[in-house]
């Protein structure tokens, strides 16, 4: 009985602990503000269950109690109510003392998250749109500036400055393995500095409702080593490769007489429209529509195809495409790596 | 106070009374209740104070009970309406990608739900509650402003009406409950439903402002003699603090909602940045509201467990000045932590922390009154009735919500679960367990005076488990997938990030919670049908409402109670002191000074009319006409003009003219 009762236990941490370690997880730190957030509140957490304890032990006594009430609501015991005032003022002072602390604490931790990204290398504008992430990374050579989509690559182990701002309504920026959220507003720019401690693939999505698709709006900050991450950015400065089978180029011909032209940039096209994402290499990206579909053939004709069926209300039309014409511009694109 | 001064004040007030009103000439005087009997004086007063037979009669009525029972029905229609968008909600979350409702019914059903729960239940519901007892428990005869008080009801219909036929027709606003702007503004809001939002929230709080101003002036100005600031029960004065925080909170909401319709309608570019105006004015104006609000909906309910505690604890309140304080305290601080609502826009970091500091602060004056209740119930063993449970629930519920709030108001701790389902739970917590738990022991308390019969007891535990388990099911793993990474307000999540099984886990309890809700609303229409009889006390409860008939009858008392000690049922065990010298054939009240509640004037009180529904009707119209265009409120301003003057047309009484 006891075994299975372990059993059961075990079970359940297990559980428990898989949920920790959800790729969206404030429970799962992999960088430094995060883990110090974690800390926070584990730290809290515990604080607050052992105060609801106490107060829950306190409730039950009277239940517990053998002494019947008074039959005179108003004959008082002087000497039981002084002793209860003592209680209380105790709890209050307890309850003060407690407070302090935690203010204290959660200035401290303030000031330690202030000075992760001090030293920022990296600067990344990070422009929120219904419903996507335009990223733009800064550099003080102006042909080395790059902007992409919804996918942010950082070098792993190193503090990033991302400046957040927004065009539209307002958003907010929330990788929560990595750091807290914070808000893009139009007409402002705020300032987060974030640091993975390892390579790896860390998921985000907006936290401030914005409207039809708040929903579908993630986004990946994917951590490489410094050395792949300069490759990456350099290969991202090349022109879109061009298209090489027939379908292919059909295809790119296409895009250009079409309303597709009007919204997206294609980099060494002649299109450049700034009001939807970048796509000149739309299939390098792992996910398509700020994190709704995963890129793949398939999902990349679903997408064009049917805009409104996958994210009903968001401001990518639906384009009149024959089925060859669909699949031409898919062949092009797909070949934007 | 000793008792010999009470008995030569009980036996002076007559003599003042009449004496005060020398003046007026005898021949104008009508009959008194003065050394009246019994049976004639009840035939005079049910004359004087009845509400007019018929339809027209029953839209007429100034009766705070009659005005407070229709209060509490619309307010608990609109429970039921919000809690089913809940429900709703909760089927389409309840796994990852599901399709029963899309973004744009999702994003509606979720800002009709926070609206109804807000401002067409909650806030209603503690007035209501306020303006069937407030009056009862000062011992007086009506409401102070008894038309503005019919007044506002029929606002507060017109109000839900709108929004709820706007939901009904797809119109409904879906930009949340807050409403932020640029997301409401005329650019990112099509259509009229941020109109609806703006103007809805401009109705329900013209509302709520006059019933605040009517249950200051009642507590201020017509408590019974004897019942000084000191022996005015805790319930009142917990109203009395809500109605003054609705005052002072009403207004920044009314101009955040007039400012969002003017740069609708008008093109004004309050908060438009391109412009020179600025999003943020607009949180930082609503949320000025925003969080007095929350001690809006849930000081009413600490005052519910100040009077319910004692009555089962059967002695006193502990440290009854320390909670009068505290409520008091509680008041001033609520107005000063507005921006924890506002963490994530990038605050400088020391105005953030004083804002910290502030929300900390507020835990204080809550926890000396947790402590006073707890310290009140530790003379022995209750009996535990049907709101003693939901009492208790209250404090296991109220607590984890309370203490929730302590780790929101960590800046940084903050950034992490800001807008999340922890947020969700949070406030969930604090309003179903901290408002919601209060006031159902209040019906269960209460509904024997309103009816005349109990309401079941059996059921009653059944609901309190039902509810407790429904609604901790519910809320508490949200905590937990708001950590995981949920943020609130999406109507779908993909099924990679493993929220799936927890939703349907929380989905369940939702359900569970509903139930709890339609078992209530069965032993309510069952108690009001075959209910025991209840009797005039049936808990052996000390303040002066159980001192009259339940239910009482149209003026409350037969003759005004004299006051001399805080729960005066309990002092005056006989017969309770009574002041007479207040006429009987028209309707008079007795005005006493706001300190030590002297006698002070007779007054009268205003008869049953008809203007206010159609003042309400002709403000709801201009509302209404006004999401159209600004000159609805040209066009509006004659008929309610015509209303006003028919509302206020002096009637020609002698005494009114001197």
């Amino acid at each position: 009985m006891k075994h299975r009762a372990s059993i059961a236990f075990a079970t359940a941490i297990a559980l428990l602990l898989q949920g920790c370690a959800g790729w969206q997880s404030a429970l799962d730190p992999k960088g430094p503000a995060a883990s110090e957030l974690a800390w926070l509140i584990w730290f809290f957490t515990g604080l607050c269950a052992v105060v609801w304890v106490l107060v829950m032990i306190a409730l039950a006594m009277p239940l517990l109690m053998r002494s019947r009430l008074h039959a005179d609501p108003l004959v008082l015991d002087a000497g039981a109510d002084n002793r209860k005032l003592r209680v209380v003022m105790i709890a209050v002072g307890l309850t003060a003392v407690i407070l302090v602390g935690l203010t204290l604490l959660s200035f401290f931790a303030n000031r330690t998250l202030a000075a992760i990204g001090s030293d920022a290398a990296l600067t990344i504008r990070v422009t929120g749109h219904q419903w996507w992430w335009e990223v733009r990374y800064e550099d003080a050579t102006p042909s080395r500036i790059l902007t992409t989509a919804n996918e942010i690559h950082i070098p792993a182990g190193e503090p990033v400055r991302l400046l957040l701002t927004s065009t539209d309504v307002i958003h907010s920026f929330w990788v929560p393995s990595l750091s807290g959220k914070l808000d893009l507003i139009p007409g402002r720019m705020n300032v987060l500095d974030i640091k993975a401690d390892k390579p790896g693939i860390y998921r985000g999505q907006c936290a401030e409702f914005c409207g039809a698709q708040h929903a579908n709006m993630g986004t990946f900050i994917i951590a490489e080593p410094r050395a792949k991450f300069d490759a990456w950015w350099n290969d991202q400065l090349q022109p879109a490769a061009a298209p090489t089978s027939d379908e292919a180029k059909a295809g790119g011909e296409l895009f250009l007489k079409r309303p597709c032209v009007m919204c997206h940039k294609i980099g060494g096209t002649p299109a450049g429209g700034t009001v939807a994402p970048d796509l000149t290499h739309v299939a390098s990206r792992q996910t398509l529509a700020a994190g709704t579909l995963m890129m793949s053939r398939g999902n990349l004709a679903t997408w064009i195809a049917d805009p409104q069926g996958v994210k009903p209300g968001s401001h990518m039309p639906v384009v009149d495409l024959s089925g060859d014409e669909l699949n031409a511009i898919v062949a092009y694109l797909e070949g934007l790596k | 106070m000793s008792s010999a001064d009470l008995t030569s004040e009980r036996d002076l007030t007559p003599e003042r009374e009449t004496s005060a009103k020398g003046d007026i000439a005898p021949e104008r005087d009508g009959p008194r209740d003065t050394g009246m009997d019994d049976a004639s004086l009840h035939r005079w007063l049910a004359r004087t104070w009845r509400t007019p037979p018929g339809i027209i009669g029953a839209l007429s009525s100034v009766d705070h009970k009659v005005i407070a029972r229709r209060y509490l029905i619309t307010a608990f229609l609109f429970l039921c309406l919000g809690g089913l968008n809940a429900v709703v909600m909760r089927v389409q979350l309840s796994g990852p990608r599901r399709g029963l409702v899309g973004p744009d019914l999702y994003n509606q059903l979720f800002t009709m739900h926070g609206v109804t729960m807000m401002f067409l239940f909650a806030v209603p519901i503690v007035q209501a509650t306020g303006i069937y007892l407030v009056p009862l428990m000062v011992g007086t005869r009506n409401i102070a402003f008894p038309r503005l008080n019919a007044f506002s009801y029929w606002i507060y219909v017109s109000g839900g009406l709108f929004a709820w036929v706007s939901f009904a027709l797809a119109m409904a606003p879906d930009v949340g409950w807050f409403a932020y702007v640029p997301l409401s503004g005329p650019e990112y809001g099509p259509g009229k439903r941020a109109d609806v939002w703006a103007q809805m929230i401009t109705y329900t709080e013209v509302s709520s402002l006059a019933v605040a101003v009517a249950t200051i002036v009642t507590v201020f100005k017509q408590r019974a003699p004897g019942m000084s600031l000191d022996k005015i029960p805790l319930y009142v004065w917990a109203l009395l603090v809500t109605s003054f925080v609705v005052v002072f909170a009403m207004p920044a909401v009314m101009i955040t909602s007039t400012f969002l319709i003017l740069d609708r309608l008008v093109g004004t570019h309050i908060f438009n940045p391109a412009e020179g105006g600025d999003a943020l004015l607009f949180q930082h104006l609503f949320w000025f509201f925003g969080h007095p609000e929350v001690y809006i909906i849930f000081l009413p309910a600490t005052g519910m467990v100040s009077a319910i505690i004692p009555a089962f604890a059967r002695r006193p309140a502990f440290g009854h000045l320390g909670l009068v304080l505290s409520l008091i305290a509680v008041g001033f601080l609520s107005f000063g932590l507005w921006v924890h609502h506002m963490f994530a826009i990038g605050l400088p970091k020391l105005g953030a922390s004083f804002f910290t500091a502030s929300s900390m602060l507020i835990a204080i004056p809550n926890g000396v009154q947790i402590f006073c209740w707890l310290a009140t119930l530790w003379d022995g063993r209750p009996v535990i009735r049907t709101p003693v449970l939901f009492v208790f629930g209250f404090f296991f519920t109220f607590v984890i919500g309370g203490l929730t709030g302590v780790m929101l108001a960590s800046v940084p701790l903050d950034l992490q679960v800001h807008d999340t389902y922890f947020v969700v739970a949070h406030f969930h917590y604090v309003l179903i367990g901290g408002s919601v738990f209060p006031l159902l022991a209040a019906a269960y308390f209460w509904f024997p005076k309103i009816t005349g019969r109990m309401m079941s007891e059996r059921l009653g535990r059944w609901h309190f488990w039902l509810a407790m388990i429904g609604f901790n099911a519910a809320f508490f793993p949200m905590h937990i997938v708001g950590l995981w990474g949920m943020p609130r307000r999406v109507y779908t999540y993909p099924a990679e990030l493993g929220w799936g099984n927890i939703n349907l886990f929380i989905s369940a309890g939702a359900v569970l919670f509903f139930l709890s809700f339609v078992l209530f609303a069965f032993n309510l229409v069952h108690g009001a049908l075959r209910g025991a009889p209840a009797g005039d006390n049936p808990w052996d409860a000390g303040t002066l409402e159980w001192a009259t008939s339940s239910p009482p009858p149209s003026y409350n008392f037969a003759r005004i109670p004299v006051v001399t000690n805080v729960e005066p049922l309990w002092a005056e065990r006989g017969a309770l002191p009574v002041a007479t010298g207040l006429r009987v054939d028209v309707r008079e009240l007795l005005v006493s000074t706001v300190a030590e509640a002297y006698p002070d004037i007779r007054e009268k009180s205003a008869t049953p009319s008809i203007w206010p529904l159609f003042a309400a009707i002709a403000v709801g119209a201009t509302f209404l006409y006004s999401i159209f265009t600004p000159w609805a409120i040209v066009w509006g301003a004659a008929p309610i003009a015509v209303t006003l003057v028919g509302w206020f047309w002096p009637k020609g009484d002698p005494e009114d003219e001197e």
